[in-house]
């Protein structure tokens, strides 16, 4: 985001050479896709809300919000942050940093609920 | 020697320099809401049974919260398209909208903290619980009044969702009152993570206003000479807020609902 | 001297520095060349220098505390005046009194000392001074990917150490809690040295995450046309793993970081159990805090910045290495291999430091198993340098025997970490003076050596001046003795059950104080192993004056040294060597193209006994594969 100053002047009004998408940009289809976006956002909060006021055991609950919020999240990155159709190298960050997290939870949770055995409390 | 790929992609990996580095951050950013979520689940499993809080968010001012911030990063994104085909006026209306909403976000986020603080627990020397929002506490006086409620059972304070809270002017006198302690950060663990988590994330939501706010305002300087790369901040800053977004896409569940 | 400060051509007009945009010089002023530099080289000497004074800054602190190990309740000789004075604060009690180091103040000079050892000194010095300096030229860029970002990185890192150093002067002095800062003990030591170690700490971490984000950004866009990944010296590889350590493993000690500050300020119970007792009274806090949680997130840190320490010091030792034997290094695809496993495995061996926590056998056996693991790329690089030697035409010069050293020194150090990754011997070794012995094996004669070894290898390139051969090898001699002297016995008692962090040194579990004393302990530390103390004590007097021949080599042969002949006076393959010495702004004439691996030395039938990357095939001129640029 800072280099140091360069003096590249581009002409503003020319089309400029898109590398980084190889369509060029259609602004209605835009348009169209962030209002569906939208639309399934506001869905999504909508089940999660009606979700937590279902009679179920809060386990059950949670899983069901977060799979929704999953899925919302899913569209999010998805559509908003172009990551269906990104390069093969912000997949092999991301995928270090997913396997590093699942790392963390996973075994932190697993290091706290392994007691030694007759210790556990409550 | 000029550096290279700051506009343009690099042929091999598809990417202009900007965009591997904000990758990259978002990664760490991963990395530092995952430490966070993941003390949220140890201590969450970790708690009594049926002492984690359910019911204690204001659900309307939240849910106003995640349409605010859903919007805003629909209208980053229509922003960067904008620019994307050049359209500067458009630009500047979407970003302007985001703007707004990230302030709305902040003000609302405000009006929750205020809630929060001023709701109290006051354990009475008899035994019994009072709680509810303050409504008058003058030092000059010796009673206090809240909007709230008696209760014998600590264990009613914590669930909220499956019982009927009456609410009612309390006059309370201060020689019967043990101790009193606000909703702050530290109440309970809960409202330790709901501070903390929150108060995070709006750090992040102030800073990406900063930034929003340096492109849409003296930044745009940028766009007279070098359409393309300023075009590519617009992204690189659009994605750091849908980070932010999908950071609230979980923190509304796991804080307001479950 | 003047060819130091000359690197970049001075400044000609003040009044041009605003629209000299684009006209293809460089030309700042004072302040913009050598404070707010954004150049990668600059960058990398501020971060040297400022690390290599905190470096010494915590070997002082060292000192004083083997003092005091040594000779419990006795005033510091020559400083003892100096300490009383500093922590002289009104109204408080000294705790330097009559020049005498209280336990408080031995306590805050141990976690001071880890932290300033760690975070300011080898970190800074491995990871960000070499890499800035060395990273961009060696892959063929003209500057990192982000300057201003860089930049910006050195600063947090300044700050943070300010605010560290700050710290010792406040009314309560330092930190106190060890370098790890264990909750509940960190929340409930009446100071405000742990705020400042927390913000201090949000501030380094700031930094490396700034630095590790420009690193991996530089390297995988900035490489020359032909630079292909696996034509990338290992040293690059080094310093790119551990940029991808920092970038992970980092911010979930800053969430760590930000939750201890709450329960600090806002009085939180992250950390803090249910029921906890401060000072022999119920604490008034909400409990139900899990203090593990700190401890996991802690460690999910620790432990890969263990490698962080160490992997930029293996690059440096395989490239001296390579250069000095002059022979291709052995394995290079094996030492790329391992180092990537390395980076993988180190997040998932912490809790290996947890044994003791109480975790359950299932668990520990989990972690045993990856640590042990995690030793077998460890020994694949160690195996691939010191096969890299057989059969070389070895040249002994200052870098190559601390090079040399490295080998057998992190061997030690790497080797005597087995039995404290096996939970049951762990058992009886936790937390003793083994455990200091092991890590100050890896990280004190091992990196800092490599460090060292880095420091007279480049030193040529930055300054145009080699530093001297004859102190070299002095400072060299002394250094390897000393610091055998200091640690080796320490192995010895840490296994005769001498724990760490104690004031007196162990004198309350000492044999024949409390025989003395008429209690009747079972177990309780020898003589000998008492007397130990003294000899460790003179022989780091020693290796602190051991580095003296350093520094006063390092400042004279800035301006006095032997000035070099050539742009590549090692006669190295790699890109840093083919360009002007010291680099100009920009570090290329022209973009350089790549033709070639990184060790080609020796190649039979060329002319010399080495060949720079940059140097085109003669007999197949076919142009390289190369991804097209812009320019």
């Amino acid at each position: 985001m800072s280099e140091t100053t360069t003096a590249k002047t581009a002409d503003p009004h020319s089309p400029g050479t898109p590398q980084s998408h190889e369509h060029p940009v259609d602004f209605n289809s835009y348009v169209r896709r962030c209002a569906i976006v939208f639309a399934v956002v506001l869905c999504a909060v909508g089940l999660m809300i009606w979700a937590s006021f279902l009679h179920l055991e809060w386990s059950a609950k949670i899983a069901i919000i977060l799979l929704i919020a999953s899925c919302n999240a899913f569209v999010v990155a998805g559509f908003l942050m172009h990551l269906l159709s990104e390069r093969k190298m912000v997949y092999t960050i991301l995928g270090f940093t997913v396997s590093f997290v699942i790392g963390l939870f996973g075994l932190t949770l697993w290091a706290m609920t392994d007691f030694p055995l007759h210790t556990v409390t409550h | 020697m000029e550096i290279p790929y700051t506009v343009e992609a690099r042929p091999d990996t598809g990417l202009y320099n900007a965009k591997v580095g904000i990758w990259l951050f978002l990664s760490s950013e991963v990395m530092l809401f995952g430490g966070l979520f993941s003390a949220y689940i140890l201590l969450r499993v970790g708690a009594v049974p049926g002492t984690w809080p359910h019911g204690w968010q204001n659900l309307t001012l939240g849910t106003i919260n995640t349409v605010v911030l859903a919007l805003s990063a629909i209208t980053t994104l229509m922003a960067w398209v904008a620019c994307k085909v050049r359209e500067f006026g458009k630009f500047k209306f979407f970003h302007a909208c985001t703007l707004l909403l990230a302030v709305t976000f902040l003000c609302i986020k405000c009006e929750e903290y205020r809630e929060h603080l001023n709701h109290y627990e006051i354990y009475m020397k008899d035994g019994t619980y009072a709680d509810g929002d303050m409504v008058q506490n003058d030092a000059a006086q010796d009673y206090i009044v809240i909007d709230g409620r008696y209760t014998k059972n600590e264990m009613d304070l914590y669930d909220l969702r499956s019982q009927k809270v009456v609410e009612k002017e309390l006059k309370i006198p201060r020689s019967q009152i043990q101790d009193m302690q606000s909703y702050g950060p530290w109440h309970n663990d809960y409202l330790a993570l709901y501070f903390t988590l929150t108060g995070l994330h709006a750090l992040h939501i102030l800073c990406g206003s900063v930034v929003i706010g340096y492109l849409w305002g003296p930044g745009r300087k940028l766009w007279k000479t070098d359409p393309e790369r300023f075009t590519n901040r617009v992204e690189v800053s659009g994605l750091f807020w849908h980070f932010v977004d999908l950071v609230w896409i979980f923190l509304f569940p796991v804080l307001y609902l479950t | 001297m003047a060819d130091f400060f000359n690197q970049f051509p001075p400044h000609r007009d003040e009044s041009h520095s605003h629209d000299d945009h684009g006209h293809g010089h460089y030309d700042p002023g004072f302040w913009a060349k050598y404070i707010f530099s954004t150049d990668h080289k600059v960058i990398g000497i501020q971060y040297g220098i400022t690390a290599l004074c905190f470096l010494f800054f915590g070997l002082m602190l060292m000192l004083l505390m083997r003092w005091q190990i040594a000779h419990p309740g006795m005033p510091v000789p020559i400083f003892g005046h100096l300490l009383e004075l500093i922590f002289q604060h009104p109204g408080m009690p000294n705790p330097a009194a009559g020049g005498v180091i209280s336990p408080e103040l031995y306590n805050s000079f141990g976690a001071m000392h880890g932290t300033i050892m760690v975070f300011l000194g080898i970190v800074p010095l491995a990871f960000a001074a070499f890499g800035n300096y060395v990273v961009p030229l060696m892959i063929g860029a003209p500057d990192m990917a982000f300057p201003r970002v860089n930049m910006a990185s050195y600063q947090a890192y300044f700050l943070g150490g300010l605010v560290m150093t700050v710290s010792f002067f406040i009314p309560g002095g330092a930190a106190q809690a060890g370098w790890t800062s264990y909750s509940p003990l960190a929340t409930s030591i009446p100071t405000h040295g742990q705020l400042f170690w927390i913000i201090g700490m949000i501030l380094l971490i700031t930094s490396s995450l700034l630095g590790a984000v420009n690193f991996i950004a530089t390297i995988i866009q900035l490489r020359a046309p032909g630079m292909t990944w696996m034509r990338m010296p290992f040293f690059v590889w080094a310093q790119f793993v551990t940029a991808f350590l920092l970038l992970l493993a980092f911010p979930p000690l800053e969430a760590a970081a930000i939750m201890q500050l709450m329960d600090n300020v806002a009085h939180t119970s992250f950390f803090l159990p249910t029921g906890l007792a401060v000072g022999g009274k119920i604490a008034h806090v909400a409990g139900g805090g899990s203090p593990l949680l700190w401890q996991h997130l802690f460690w999910f840190l620790g432990h890969p910045e263990v490698y962080v320490l160490i992997l930029p010091a293996m690059g440096i030792v395989c490239e001296i290495l390579a250069n000095n034997s002059r022979k291709p290094i052995w394995g290079y695809k094996s030492l790329v291999y391992s180092v990537l496993a390395i980076g993988f495995l180190s997040m998932i061996v912490w809790a290996h430091h947890m044994y003791m926590t109480g975790m359950g056998t299932v668990i520990s056996t989990f972690f045993q198993a990856t640590t042990m693991i995690i030793s077998i790329p460890s020994v694949i690089i160690l195996t691939c340098l010191f096969i890299s030697l057989w059969g070389g035409s070895i040249r002994i010069n200052t870098p190559m025997l601390f090079a040399l050293a490295f080998l057998p020194m992190f061997g030690i150090g790497g080797l005597t970490g087995l039995p404290l990754g096996f939970n049951v011997s762990d058992v009886h070794l936790h937390d003793t003076y083994y455990v200091i012995a092991h890590f100050h094996y890896v990280v004190a004669p091992g990196t800092i050596f490599g460090l060292f070894a880095g420091v007279y290898y480049w030193f040529p390139k930055i300054t145009g001046r080699r530093m001297n051969e004859f102190w070299g090898s002095v400072h060299f001699w002394c250094s390897l003795l000393f610091m055998n002297l200091v640690f080796m016995p320490m192995f010895a008692q840490g296994m005769a059950g001498m724990l760490r962090r104690m004031a007196n040194g162990g004198a309350n579990y000492s044999a024949a104080v409390n025989s003395h004393a008429g209690a009747d302990v079972i177990g309780g530390l020898s003589d000998s192993i008492m007397a130990l103390h003294t000899p460790i004590l003179w022989a780091a007097v020693c290796l602190g004056i051991a580095q003296i021949p350093f520094i006063i080599n390092f400042f004279w042969s800035i301006s006095h040294g032997e000035k070099v002949g050539s742009d590549n006076p090692w006669q190295s393959t790699t890109l840093e060597w083919q360009t002007p010495t010291p680099p100009p702004h920009g570090n290329f004439e022209h973009f350089p193209v790549v033709y070639r691996g990184p060790y080609e030395y020796s190649v039979p039938g060329h002319m010399s006994d080495f060949t720079p990357q940059n140097e085109p095939e003669i007999s197949t001129p076919a142009a390289p594969k190369i991804p097209t640029t812009a320019h």
